[in-house]
């Protein structure tokens, strides 16, 4: 089965079951905890979306004989956002997931009308007492990939699409120059902000850009395939963003960063099964399992997969840190001191770029 | 040579594919007007036609065949335009609106099932010696057939509209729709011809969106670019040439950003993927100063409801 038959058999899957929750609901079935997902795309985007309903079909799967689970895709951030949300918690859901940093006001509005419903919230920084949040460390992930593309680049140029300068996407963009540094103190990273999360047409001509100026590694933090399909054509790496890219330029495909739900939903509705939930904040990386890399590319030689995979573990058992002092920024400074890490706090305000990336981040 | 002259052929390539689009959509969209006729439902169009023309490439494994279909399918909604406006009168303006957001959700629907495979690139033109030659090889030689069409598009409505008999007409039908009935030509059978090939113009921009630019369907794919077509169209004065000087205006700006980015050149991102709409609005303004000017290339029927007892 490969994979675009088995996303299609997924996705039936996903609406048989969100049928059958529904057909179950109205049999009567009491005993059964409702668990609601909301998302903010499709779940046939193959991106962001569609992993967090992986881990919806993950607590099916697991959880099954105790709870139901129903989704709502698509929904935009903002008042519609409230709606469904409302929605979702007065038809008798217990425990609701929010997927999108936009849910996370419309998720505090809606939890306080239901002081007996559970909320998560996805990459949000506001919680009361029955709404948590959580997130994953991308920027592990990003160390992994900067020393690859560090290793991999013989224009010691690397070009780095990004969508908006939020600390999000500057801290990736930082650890990963970090880690190209610490293998090639020559090679720089040039950043192009499409200033859109989603726009194929703008992502390619980035990507194009990037390459006509000499950079002969793409990594991006957009969400479409376009660039690795820029890269395939023109025979130059990428990496890909959210999920596994590999089938939209397998030559050029290195590895991709994925996100993964899977564990952390399992536990999390477990929690809410034995009464032992509470409000709480998680941001998870490597070593709680929401994040996984891609298969690696089968022409990346032997010696920079196993330097790349002891990076993984390394990062994993806390040998390693991705902002590991001294860190300095673009003039200079020192900003992370020898011997010290940065700060969750530093990595979620970072607003600076470090040594080796090219430009301003636009304020 | 410099590394900044090394830059500019791709740029120039770049600006020609970037432009493409564009062209192909607002060529249309000016036949459409000059029939006196204003369709806003571009974008719409532009979006089924991009994903049937990738649903049939997929299918067929053919890019042709996506063109063809992605060119049929804009006409269909454009037919659709057509029967709502001419043949039951409806409001131009609403109905346009109303044909984009059917199309963004229409193709949605159809591209269910289509999101996140891959199709092959159509292959670029390559001819020996010509596409190596310095900074202008790649930019004239070495793109894809149908930046080609898109070009020869240009003088080809441009010779239809003022040195054919039928142009005379449409143009007729689009400056005085009663005049034109009274002199016995079938005005809405003329406007609906217009508003399919408009359609259908439409229609391949977006297939060429969704087969060559970036080969993969997504939703909303066109990112407002339908808009622009629109807006080029006024820009470019209801002439065909302008309009090719238009579509390239905003091709080189959105190119030129993205490299003055990866340059480091400290001017903001934002104001750069601004300037493409701030230029249209200068001109806009500019050409506005003139009165006599706009009303000298503006069909003067456009967008009145033609009624044949009026």
């Amino acid at each position: 089965m490969n994979r675009r038959t088995m996303g299609k058999a997924l996705m039936g899957l996903a609406t048989g079951a969100a049928m059958l929750a529904l057909g179950v609901g109205a049999a009567g079935a009491q005993e059964k905890m409702k668990v609601g997902f909301v998302y903010v795309g499709p779940i046939s985007d193959h991106g962001y979306s569609y992993q967090h309903d992986q881990g919806r079909l993950a607590v099916e799967k697991e959880l099954g004989d105790k709870v139901t689970t129903t989704f709502v895709e698509n929904v935009p951030e903002g008042a519609d956002a409230e709606r469904v949300i409302e929605q979702l918690a007065s038809s008798g859901h217990k425990l609701i997931f929010t997927t999108s940093f936009g849910f996370m006001n419309p998720t505090l509005k809606v939890a306080q009308r239901h002081p007996d419903v559970k909320f998560e919230h996805a990459t949000g920084y506001k919680r009361s007492a029955n709404v948590a949040t959580y997130s994953a460390r991308f920027y592990e992930a990003r160390t992994v990939i900067g020393q690859i593309a560090g290793k991999m680049t013989k224009s010691n140029i690397i070009g780095y699409i990004g969508s908006f300068p939020i600390p999000e996407v500057v801290s990736g963009i930082n650890a990963f120059t970090i880690a190209m540094r610490e293998v090639n103190p020559k090679a720089e990273v040039r950043v192009v902000w499409v200033n859109s999360w989603y726009d194929p047409g703008k992502e390619a001509e980035a990507a194009k850009a990037l390459i006509d100026q000499g950079a002969d590694v793409i990594s991006l933090h957009t969400d479409s395939p376009a660039a690795i399909q820029v890269a395939q054509e023109r025979g130059l790496w990428v990496f890909g963003q959210s999920s596994d890219m590999t089938r939209f330029g397998p030559k050029a495909h290195l590895t991709a960063i994925v996100d993964d739900w899977r564990e952390y939903y399992v536990n999390r509705v477990k929690a809410a099964l034995d009464g032992s939930w509470k409000s709480q904040d998680t941001w998870g990386g490597f070593k709680d399992h929401m994040l996984f890399l891609a298969p690696y590319n089968p022409a990346l030689p032997a010696d920079v997969v196993a330097a790349a995979e002891k990076t993984r573990t390394d990062i994993m058992e806390g040998k390693r840190h991705s902002f590991q002092g001294p860190v300095k920024d673009q003039s200079g400074k020192v900003v992370i001191a020898e011997g010290k890490q940065a700060t969750d706090e530093q990595i979620l305000k970072m607003d600076w770029y470090v040594e080796g990336v090219q430009g301003k981040v636009p304020k | 040579m410099s590394a900044e002259l090394a830059l500019l052929g791709p740029i120039l390539a770049a600006m020609l594919a970037a432009a493409t689009p564009l062209l192909f959509a607002a060529l249309g969209e000016l036949v459409v007007e000059k029939s006196g006729v204003l369709n806003l439902g571009v974008e719409g169009m532009m979006l089924v036609g991009a994903v049937c023309g990738f649903a049939v490439a997929v299918q067929t494994g053919s890019s042709t065949a996506g063109f063809v279909a992605g060119a049929a399918a804009g006409a269909g909604m454009a037919a659709l335009f057509g029967v709502l406006t001419l043949l039951l009168l409806a409001n131009q303006v609403a109905t346009g609106l109303a044909l984009t957001l059917f199309g963004v959700g229409l193709s949605a629907l159809i591209g269910q099932g289509f999101v996140g495979i891959p199709i092959a690139d159509v292959p670029e033109l390559y001819i020996p010696g010509l596409t190596d030659l310095p900074v202008i090889g790649k930019a004239l030689f070495g793109q894809d057939a149908l930046v080609y069409l898109a070009l020869a598009a240009v003088p080809a409505v441009h010779w239809f509209l003022y040195a054919t008999r039928k142009g005379l007409i449409l143009r007729a039908v689009g400056e005085n729709h009663a005049a034109a009935h009274a002199l016995g030509y079938k005005v809405i059978r003329i406007r609906f011809l217009a508003v399919l090939f408009g359609g259908a113009m439409s229609g391949m921009a977006g297939a060429f969106l969704s087969l060559d630019y970036t080969p993969m369907w997504a939703e909303g794919i066109s990112s407002g670019r339908g808009w622009i077509a629109l807006a080029l169209v006024v820009f470019a004065t209801w002439k065909p040439g302008r309009v090719l000087l238009g579509a390239w205006l905003f091709g080189g700006v959105t190119i030129a950003q993205l490299h003055v980015q990866g340059l480091g050149i400290d001017i903001p991102s934002q104001l750069l993927s601004m300037l493409p709409y701030l230029a249209t609005v200068i001109v806009l303004v500019v050409i506005s100063r003139d009165v006599a000017r706009i009303r000298l290339n503006a069909p003067a029927s456009l967008g009145k409801v033609f009624h044949p007892d009026a």
